[in-house]
């Protein structure tokens, strides 16, 4: 499992998914391959793919510590540690100045257990933000 | 340190920056060779112990092949000893002697083989153990080098395709607006089939003359002629 075969995966379901989404693929080339998924309609939420040795890691960025009241902070960081549970599949991560949501997969899931990771994960990022939209600037 | 904790010291030590790396490459090519040290360590381990084991088993064998053969010559000193042959006796008992010195060292052997064994099994399951929590720890240490790759990675990409993040909130609206208006569309396009369905439906009454007629020439004629009366 590669990115490379994610994304001819998914681009090869078009308006076939499973899960009702739609995906478009692009590789983002660097020291490491990174997929950036962009979901139709959800363009702004792109969630970035990458495999490495034991596990398929898929990031969806939220927000910058810039955008969070500074006086919410803690708040912020107790309800996202509350809400880690219970959001189904996915977990808040904080990467850099970034918090992210994430789901992490083995190598051997198949394309099927990974378009539903991402749907499930797109669906947890936008409700997030809007859960949460109390919190930021 | 625990590596959980280098990771922690060194993300907040500011290491979380493109490019700088989390544990320095070298360290964790020393990493990758005690791992593969361990392995190699392990392999000889597991020959050693099936060496041992083979040893334990042929000791065994010896044991068991003694012990009846003492057995079989105590037969013989008795039945030497009834026909009062007490020479024949005597040279039966000193092959016993023999028989059981050797017996003694093949039991002695036994012990240190099983012990031996013993040993290296609790080796080998130790050292597995090990190497599967060096390799997890690697594997915490190569994910967090690979997530901080892959960020610069994603970040240089957004910076060179000059498109600028917007905040989460903006995002969120955004995404809302854009469903707001697929759901609106579907709405118009739900009650523009309605309206279509209705049309045709009252299309079909009139021609089969029921419900509401055109007037024509003749019926408004008729009508006339009703109030002249």
């Amino acid at each position: 499992m590669n990115i490379h075969t994610i994304a001819d995966h998914l681009n090869s379901l078009a308006d076939n998914s499973d899960t009702g989404m739609n995906f478009d693929c692009q590789p983002i080339s660097g020291e490491v391959d990174v997929l950036q998924i962009t979901i139709l309609g959800r363009e702004e939420l792109p969630i970035f793919v990458s495999v490495t040795d034991d596990q398929i890691l898929c990031i969806s960025y939220l927000w910058g510590t810039d955008e969070v009241k500074s006086e919410c902070v803690s708040n912020m960081h107790e309800s996202m540690l509350e809400m880690n549970i219970p959001m189904p599949l996915s977990s808040f991560a904080k990467i850099g100045d970034k918090y992210v949501v994430f789901g992490a997969l083995s190598t051997n899931s198949s394309f099927t257990d990974i378009e539903h990771e991402l749907a499930v994960l797109s669906n947890n990022a936008l409700e997030v933000i809007d859960d949460m939209s109390d919190y930021l600037l | 340190m625990s590596i959980f904790k280098k990771i922690m010291t060194a993300i907040r030590g500011g290491a979380s920056e493109a490019g700088e790396a989390i544990i320095d490459a070298n360290a964790t090519r020393i990493f990758e060779q005690e791992i593969r040290d361990a392995g190699n360590h392990l392999t000889k381990a597991k020959r050693d112990l099936t060496g041992v084991m083979a040893e334990q088993m042929s000791a065994k064998r010896d044991i068991t092949r003694l012990e009846k053969e003492i057995h079989e010559h105590e037969g013989y000193a008795g039945q030497a000893l009834e026909k009062g042959d007490e020479t024949l006796a005597l040279a039966v008992a000193e092959k016993i002697a023999t028989l059981e010195s050797e017996l003694a060292d093949q039991q002695q052997a036994l012990e240190s083989f099983t012990g031996n064994a013993d040993r290296l099994k609790e080796l080998v399951k130790k050292s597995e153990r090990q190497i599967n929590e060096h390799k997890r720890q690697l594997s915490m240490v190569k994910t967090t080098e690979s997530v901080q790759k892959a960020t610069s990675a994603i970040t240089d990409n957004f910076s060179s395709s000059n498109s600028k993040l917007l905040s989460a909130k903006d995002s969120l609206e955004r995404i809302k607006a854009k469903q707001q208006k697929f759901d609106d569309k579907m709405k118009a396009a739900e009650v523009l089939e309605s309206e279509n369905s209705d049309t045709s439906l009252a299309a079909q009454l009139k021609a089969a003359g029921i419900g509401e007629q055109n007037s024509n020439a003749n019926s408004v004629l008729d009508r006339i002629k009703a109030k002249q009366k």
